[in-house]
């Protein structure tokens, strides 16, 4: 329990709930887009549930874009991002318990919601099963590659463009091949395919980027 | 044993030092000194490892430091200009998080590195509500417990009241007491008699 590894998850976990506006944020992003989108449709419910999970697929991207920002920036600028740079402990296993914060405090809650959020949008059963699984399949990769980019930028105090355009591409493929997944499961046709190959972007985001990650901060912070 | 060979170092394509030599040994200070600007923060920034010089080596034991990174790092304690400290977190539970991200297991608990530095006062206050000299002690505090010979410090005293100033300075002669190195910038001179100093003077280039 005492490893450099649990020490960086325990303490961002803790920071996280001693800044619950910041943790609500993503959330609550989510929740109140899709929201809008069902009022702005008219009560239109046929074409809610077409259109329903492109919409709260886009609104949870958004969402996860928000949180990116911070990841590394309050380190940075109070001087701990250095520490952990000066640390014995490698820093890949450092950047690996920051971003299994990250997802734990903001791509859980949109997971936990989305969901209610299919409901409202009125999908039915087993797609919003899908849904939830394509999101779940997809936030880790986001918090990933999201970290990429806050690495990268880390030294920009005013950088939310930059690191949407940084970073938005990179998860454009896993936004088609999730909406693909759905939209098979809506017209009864097989769903493998596609939850096979986001599996595979989540497990090489999950082997490159903490190497990744690791090697711009140690760029940037020298700089 | 820290020695530094031919390093030439610059801040967006200013050049600050070139050629720089010195040796540091056990049971000796180094003073960098040099008006503002003049790349006392960036000097300590390489001899961390964070900035690589744009020319020349720095070797730890004989060593290139680049080549014993992770050794190296056990052996270094860092206090740059900003604290290294969580606002959101208690001084506390600052300290403690770096106790265990260094492994310190058998130095000072972090209790006791806070009574040390007379702050036990503020263990459990988040350090944001802490006044900047009172931050700056809880960052001290930080040198007990990491088991490191070589203490690079950043302005060591900016901030700190008469009385941390004698604590600091009681911590840095232990220090070098027990074969420890310490490289500091200070505008303010500390003088230990019985250990050996140098001054490195900055701002010739250019």
């Amino acid at each position: 329990m005492n490893s450099p590894f649990m020490a960086l998850l325990r303490r961002d976990l803790l920071l996280a709930f001693r800044n619950p506006g910041d943790l609500a944020t993503p959330v609550i992003f989510f929740i109140v887009t899709v929201t809008l989108f069902s009022f702005a449709a008219g009560g239109d419910l046929e074409m809610l549930s077409t259109i329903g999970p492109g919409v709260v697929w886009s609104a949870a991207l958004l969402s996860a874009m928000l949180s990116l920002d911070g990841i590394f920036r309050d380190d940075y600028e109070d001087g701990t991002l250095e520490q952990m740079l000066l640390a014995p402990s490698a820093l890949t296993v450092l950047v690996f318990a920051k971003l299994l914060a990250h997802w734990l405090s903001t791509g859980l809650p949109l997971i936990a919601v989305s969901p209610v959020l299919g409901i409202l949008m009125n999908l039915d059963s087993d797609v919003i099963s899908i849904l939830v699984v394509t999101i779940a399949l997809s936030t880790p990769v986001f918090s990933l590659v999201g970290a990429f980019g806050a690495a990268l930028v880390v030294t920009q105090r005013k950088a939310g463009i930059l690191l949407s355009l940084l970073t938005l591409p990179l998860c454009i493929p896993v936004l088609i091949f999730s909406v693909l997944a759905v939209a098979a499961t809506a017209s009864q046709q097989p769903v493998g395919g596609h939850l096979s190959l986001l599996c595979a972007f989540l497990v090489f985001s999950l082997t490159i980027a903490p190497f990744a990650v690791a090697g711009s901060l140690r760029l940037m912070a020298g700089d | 044993m820290l020695e530094a060979q031919n390093i030439t170092g610059s801040r967006s394509e200013q050049l600050l030092f070139r050629d720089l030599n010195f040796q540091a040994l056990p049971r000796e200070i180094i003073y960098v000194r040099g008006p503002n600007g003049a790349g006392k923060t960036t000097l300590l920034r390489m001899l961390c490892g964070l900035v690589r010089p744009d020319s020349g080596t720095i070797f730890w034991d004989g060593v290139p430091i680049a080549d014993c990174e992770s050794e190296y790092h056990r052996a270094l304690a860092y206090i740059g200009h900003d604290n290294g400290i969580k606002g959101d977190l208690t001084a506390l539970e600052n300290l403690q998080f770096f106790h265990r991200i260094y492994c310190a297991h058998s130095r000072p608990s972090p209790t006791q590195a806070l009574e040390r530095l007379d702050t036990s006062n503020l263990a459990h206050i988040p350090c944001r509500y802490l006044s900047a000299g009172q931050k700056r002690r809880v960052a001290m505090a930080r040198l007990l417990i990491l088991n490191a010979r070589l203490w690079l410090l950043d302005e060591p005293f900016s901030g700190l009241d008469e009385s941390a100033r004698r604590i600091v300075s009681d911590l840095v002669a232990e220090h070098l007491g027990s074969d420890g190195l310490c490289i500091a910038t200070s505008h303010q001179p500390l003088d230990y008699e019985q250990f050996g100093a140098k001054e490195i003077n900055l701002g010739m280039a250019s």
